[in-house]
């Protein structure tokens, strides 16, 4: 008596990306903003800004891409309510399917999104003056810490469209996600904040994966900053996701 | 009762919190029987439906679908069986195709697109096929819905107040669907809060109350525990009913093709 977990997740990964095709908004609002953020802060405050970099977008894309992951993860959130809402979650459970993969189906569909969302904000950057002596190997490293992020907020955002009681709860969770690169590295280097906030900046997660992309854009040695980079994306993946299953197994107790 | 029950529910319990839904709730349905469970809004019928589709735990009792235990042999229950939930659970960014062909591969039946086109062709949707869900009227997306839980040919239907929100046609149609179904060798449990719907359609009826099956049997023994009934005489005026039926034609397919 099996099921096909990897057939069934396939089928409604592409139920789900036909979703985001059909209204490919979700993906331009999610580049919308970030790339806003990015212009006033390249073209208004950037002169006044002092980074080690000769170029002002180059530190600063890697904090804008954690900035567009946060707020791109509410439409996983989103899209698994309006189905908890409208029936059809429950029709999937009902039927004879690796039950699972009604979730991870929402998850990879969130990482194929942000990823669209990340590529149009590359090359926003790159218009825009941003430059990397990166290899391929370079680029693949920084594609796995930004796709274990997503995967680690993703599965945030499958807890909030579980247990959210109206659309603008389950959307409405990401503010602080999108808040927190503000207090890191991924404007200014922390080195000019006044203690207390210094040392929140330095000791929260976006710091560490800030800083380890630049080093990769740079092709500087990475650090130990990529070693706290991967233990946070794990830890909040692994914590996230447990409470997700919990919260899943009380909707159906 | 020769063949071994479709449905068996033993005392079964259900709370939420504090609320005491179901007390205990004891009934068989034969199989390729019409069984209605009738009560009011609030009397638990959903979460019933809900226990026996896999969806909810029970806190007490036992319960089997197809001789399957509907806690220990889960995915068994689930091969089983169709859910029609409460509200048409159809995907309104997919168009009808696409929600019959989505539900078939996820069925793994062989010719998804096949199987769709029939299906739409036999519950009058082939032109409306090709358009989003979003744009079909209350009585379509009910019978798209019907339609996606006909495939793989589940041996039991719930199907959880088919008609609730749906227009005196669609739901002259839903009827007709239901006793098709019936007509090939399906088990039907439905829910309804109509009376006239139970009456027209179940086999049995059950009447859920407060938690409990207070009465339970075919509408000839229902009527039985009332005293005989007595003869009056009273001029039989038509109901708003069958003069809106009269005046917009009832039934006809080509009314329902033309509505979008």
């Amino acid at each position: 008596m099996s099921t096909h977990f990897f057939a069934d997740t396939s089928i409604l990964l592409g139920r789900s990306m036909r979703h985001i095709f059909r209204s490919m908004d979700t993906i331009i609002t999610t580049a919308i903003t970030p790339i806003a953020l990015m212009l006033l802060f390249v073209y208004v405050f950037g002169g006044a800004i002092r980074t080690d970099t000769e170029n002002y977008v180059n530190y600063l894309l890697p904090g804008i891409m954690l900035i567009a992951i946060a707020s791109g993860i509410a439409y996983t959130a989103v899209r698994l309510f309006t189905d908890m809402q409208s029936g059809i979650f429950e029709r999937f459970q009902s039927m004879p399917i690796a039950r699972s993969s009604v979730l991870w189906a929402h998850v990879l569909t969130s990482l194929v999104a942000n990823g669209l969302s990340l590529v149009i904000i590359v090359l926003v950057a790159l218009l825009m003056g941003f430059r990397t002596s990166a290899n391929v190997l370079d680029w693949l490293a920084v594609a796995g810490i930004l796709a274990l992020f997503t995967l680690a907020l993703t599965w945030i955002a499958i807890i909030a469209g579980l247990s959210a009681k109206s659309v603008d709860g389950a959307g409405g969770f990401s503010y602080p996600l999108i808040f927190l690169p503000f207090i890191s590295s991924a404007f200014v280097p922390t080195e000019t904040m006044p203690g207390p906030v210094r040392w929140f900046a330095e000791n929260q997660p976006v710091t560490s994966i800030v800083n380890t992309i630049q080093d990769l854009f740079a092709q500087r040695p990475v650090g130990g900053d990529i070693w706290v980079a991967l233990a946070w994306c794990l830890g909040i993946l692994i914590v996230s996701y447990a409470f997700a299953a919990a919260t899943y197994k009380r909707q159906i107790a | 009762m020769m063949a071994a029950p479709a449905i068996r529910v033993e005392g079964i319990q259900k709370s939420y919190k504090d609320l005491h839904v179901l007390r205990g709730v004891d009934f068989e349905v034969e199989p390729g029987s019409i069984f209605a469970l009738l009560g009011s809004n609030g009397a638990g019928k959903t979460t019933m439906v809900k226990i026996l589709s896999t969806l909810l735990k029970a806190d007490a009792g036992s319960a089997s679908v197809e001789s399957f235990d509907v806690a220990s042999e889960s995915l068994r229950v689930r091969q089983s069986i169709s859910l029609t939930g409460q509200f048409a659970a159809v995907d309104e960014v997919l168009t009808g195709k696409e929600n019959l062909v989505l539900v078939a591969k996820l069925r793994h039946v062989k010719n998804p697109g096949g199987i769709a086109d029939d299906l739409l062709a036999q519950f009058s949707l082939t032109e409306a096929g090709s358009r989003k869900v979003a744009t079909y009227s209350g009585g379509m997306r009910r019978r798209l819905d019907i339609a996606m839980s006909l495939i793989g040919n589940p041996k039991v239907i719930f199907l959880d107040e088919p008609t609730t929100g749906l227009d005196p046609e669609a739901r002259l149609e839903v009827w007709q669907i239901v006793k098709n179904l019936a007509k090939q060798g399906t088990t039907v449990l439905l829910t309804t809060q109509y009376l006239d719907e139970a009456e027209q359609l179940a086999d049995r009826i059950a009447i859920l109350h407060e938690g409990r099956i207070i009465a339970n049997g075919t509408l000839a023994e229902l009527k039985q525990l009332l005293p005989p009934a007595k003869v009056e005489y009273v001029e039989k005026q038509p109901s708003l009913e069958d003069i809106f039926l009269a005046l917009v034609g009832t039934g006809t397919n080509e009314s329902v093709k033309d509505r979008s």
